[in-house]
């Protein structure tokens, strides 16, 4: 019997992936990078950031402009379990930064009720996978709160972050993608940072935004995703997706991790959503009539995830255009397995499979008496 | 009059002119006594003490401070205490070699509250857990093999390896939980089940101090209260919730004061003779009629909470080395044994050698499973026979090989 490829694929791995900006010049060049003080490019300097210290870098930008702001979760005073606060506690002060019981959906609650009072909150679940008990407070109340009150109160300042995606060996309970599970809860945001750049600028933005945003970071980024983090405050912008690379055949949609599972290939556009609700439809809709062909890869499993609403308004939209069924490849309809998790994973092998059956589909052609040369 | 009577006396008159402040609870492994001589017949009876601070009661009166045990009961909870350390260090050793991966969360130190649980429950009464579930798994009819297999996700784990760390359960146990506090309302609806099929059995249902502070812990005691449930909540309170420390989680870190309506009672979990003591008395409760009971078991954990955690960082060096010198559970039964005549020297290292041995087989079988069968991924999701007729995966269109063909 023949060995299976290695389930990760043989791609040259995040260390030197192109979507890296590993040089000064490249990092000031981010699409979309506003920057908080309109300073002279020239004197901006960057840093070399893994993706929790630039993490860390947005909360405490937050944190020294301003007051209300506070960070609290479990242990998040000893720097979390993914180091994203580390410091944070010495530096800004233990009544500013503090540890929770364990208590999820005491967090968000009362994250919620400092929030309706005007201050920044900024809430940390200790792994996305513990969100569950916090559900109802995030998709009943923080959702809701400001319509439910006729625009009274608001947990527009709420920012809940939380650590997503596999590891390689969470297995259950270390390595969900909980988002599709939000995207019926209009008055929320959720964004998905996939590198340093980007987490420093889209946190800052979520922080700062009116609506009660929910954070999902790709634990695996934290550390091995690095680049050179410019180090004034800028915001990047939500509900906007990034065209990462531009192609003309087929259009690759995803976010966080699996952006690295990504070869460059020819004529593919690739593109980074970011912000998966309220997501960037414009860019995605318009990309898919250029193309006329859309995969979408995500980590979470396929039935109810974001993907099918994606797929479904992209039918809608650009049903004309199509050449092709719109294609998922996702995570197994089951729970994150222990030993299966590579498996799991859409890997490379199986974007590629999504891409040349795309690229090549036909028509069943008996069927409708057409011919296909 | 030996230092321990000595003490007694020393305390008792001090509690007399103390109205106000409770002593604290005494968790040290070796101070309970026996009057007299050991019986020379291993399977009779014979009567202990425990120490006078081995237990605070809330809204109830603390058990008897007489144990009545055998000699061959106390070899067992040395053998059981030994093997289940064993077990734990070659878990530890097997995540240090990299075979483990992902999770592993280590009970070294708690040995008295998982073996003193089931020195005194019955093979059909049920238990429920959080995530450092080892020893219970094995003592409630697993197997050490069968908890390192899962841990390595071979097929001869618990759960034929799908599930890997805290996913193992028994007939009698319903797993550890990797959700913290989740398994405290299961717990609760087991002993409604128990009670309403008047199986004249109880439930124990674990959680850590850092859990106790999760809102379905206490909707879980409110049930059990309101509907009078045989449920034992039991709060393994090692004094740390990951990096929290207690005092720095909970604002009443009396934990067996927090069932509101329902008795609580503290018990010192260092010392094996006070935990069988307790579950014994609190099984007996429940099946009485009289309802809930809450125990706290003050232990320690002597690792970090798990492996990543090297465990001294938000706690000296100097703490755990006092805890692991001066009131270690093993080392307290070792000199009780000792000490009374139960056994000898020799006896207690045949004990060790054994443990050692029977560790070492269950790794070297454990390590020669084979892993799942890829097909299992989709098992287990749906009963067997309702599954969707078609699910992801199992056709061609996603799993397709891109090998060079045949
Ligand atoms: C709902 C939920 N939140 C957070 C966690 C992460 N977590 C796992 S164990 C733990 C600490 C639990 O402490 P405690 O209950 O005292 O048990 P111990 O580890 O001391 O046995 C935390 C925060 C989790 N598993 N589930
Ligand atoms: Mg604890």
């Amino acid at each position: 019997m023949s060995t299976p490829p290695p389930a990760d694929g043989d791609l040259p791995g995040l260390a030197t992936s192109a979507l890296l900006r590993n040089t000064r010049e490249s990092a000031l060049k981010t699409p979309g990078i506003r920057w908080d003080e309109a300073d002279v490019m020239s004197s901006i300097d960057t840093r070399k950031m893994n993706m929790f210290q630039s993490i860390r870098d947005a909360m405490s930008t937050t944190l020294s402009e301003d007051d209300t702001a506070v960070i609290f979760g479990e242990d998040v005073a000893f720097g979390g379990v993914f180091r994203c606060t580390m410091g944070l506690a010495e530096e800004f002060g233990k009544e500013r930064v503090f540890n929770t019981p364990l208590t999820e959906q005491g967090i968000a609650g009362f994250g919620i009720g400092l929030a309706a009072m005007g201050q920044t909150a900024i809430a940390e679940m200790q792994f996305a996978d513990y969100i569950w008990p916090a559900f109802d407070q995030i998709v009943n109340e923080a959702a809701k709160m400001r319509y439910r009150s006729g625009g009274q109160y608001s947990a527009g300042r709420l920012t809940i972050r939380a650590p997503s995606m596999t590891v390689g060996h969470g297995a259950l309970y270390h390595s969900q993608s909980p988002e599709g599970f939000f995207m019926g809860a209009a008055g929320l945001k959720i964004v998905v940072p996939r590198g340093p750049i980007q987490a420093k600028g889209l946190l800052l933005a979520s922080i700062r935004d009116p609506n009660p945003v929910i954070f999902f970071e790709p634990k695996i980024l934290y550390r091995s995703s690095v680049e050179h983090v410019p180090i004034p405050s800028y915001t990047l912008p939500l509900s906007s997706a990034e065209i990462l690379k531009p192609g003309s055949d087929l259009t690759i949609l995803t976010w966080g991790t699996p952006l690295y599972t990504m070869s460059a290939g020819a004529r593919i556009e690739l593109i980074d959503l970011r912000t998966i609700l309220p997501w960037d439809r414009e860019t995605v809709v318009q990309s898919v009539k250029k193309t006329g062909r859309l995969v979408i890869v995500h980590e979470a499993g396929k039935i109810g995830g974001v993907g099918s609403e994606i797929a479904s308004v992209v039918t809608e939209e650009c049903f004309l255009r199509l050449e092709a069924p719109v294609r998922r490849v996702c995570g197994w309809d089951a729970p994150v397995p222990l030993i299966y998790e590579k498996f799991y994973v859409p890997d490379a092998v199986r974007i590629l499979d999504a891409i040349v059956s795309t690229l090549h589909y036909l028509i069943p052609s008996q069927e409708f008496g057409v011919v296909h040369v | 009059m030996g230092l321990v009577s000595v003490a007694r006396i020393a305390s008792r008159s001090a509690r007399l002119t103390r109205t106000v402040v409770a002593r604290g609870l005494q968790t040290t492994a070796d101070t309970t006594s026996l009057h007299g001589r050991a019986p020379e017949d291993k399977s009779e009876p014979f009567t202990l003490t425990l120490h006078e601070d081995s237990f605070h009661a809330h809204r109830m009166d603390a058990p008897s401070l007489d144990v009545e045990v055998t000699k061959d009961m106390l070899i067992g909870l040395y053998r059981d205490m030994t093997t289940m350390r064993r077990m734990e260090m070659a878990a530890d050793a097997l995540y240090k070699a990299k075979l483990i991966r992902g999770f592993c969360h280590l009970a070294i130190g708690q040995e008295a509250v998982s073996v003193g649980i089931e020195s005194a429950i019955a093979p059909e009464d049920k238990l429920i857990t959080a995530y450092r579930c080892h020893p219970f798994a094995v003592l409630r009819g697993g197997s050490i093999k069968g908890v390192l297999a899962e841990l390595l996700g071979r097929q001869a784990g618990m759960s034929n390896g799908k599930g890997g760390s805290m996913h193992m359960f028994t007939p009698t146990f319903f797993g550890g939980n990797g959700i913290v506090g989740a398994q405290v309302p299961v717990g609760a609806g087991i002993a409604f089940a128990q009670k309403y099929l008047s199986k004249g059995t109880t439930t124990f249902a674990l959680y850590g101090d850092g859990a106790s502070n999760q809102g379905q812990v206490f909707e879980a005691f409110n049930m059990a209260k309101l509907w009078d449930l045989p449920v034992i909540f039991v709060c393994e309170n090692n004094k740390y919730g990951m990096g929290t420390s207690a005092e720095r989680s909970s604002s009443n870190t009396e934990y067996f004061k927090r069932g509101d309506l329902i008795p609580g009672l503290q018990v010192n979990a260092m010392d094996i003779i006070a935990a069988h003591q307790a579950a014994k008395f609190a099984r007996q409760w429940t099946l009485d009629g009289k309802g809930p009971l809450l125990l706290e078991f003050v232990t320690y954990r002597y690792g970090g909470h798990s492996m990543s955690d090297p465990g001294t960082t938000y706690r000296t060096r100097d703490e755990i080395q006092r805890m692991r010198s001066t009131q270690d559970p093993i080392k307290g039964l070792q000199k009780y044994l000792e000490d009374w005549g139960v056994t000898t020297e020799e006896e207690l290292k045949r004990i060790d050698k054994q443990a050692k041995a029977e560790v070492d087989q269950a790794v070297a079988e454990a390590k020669a499973s084979p892993e799942p069968e890829l097909k299992d991924l989709w098992t287990d999701i749906y009963y067997k026979g309702t599954e969707p007729s078609y699910m992801r995966g199992r056709e061609r269109e996603e799993a397709r090989s891109f090998l060079p063909t045949h």
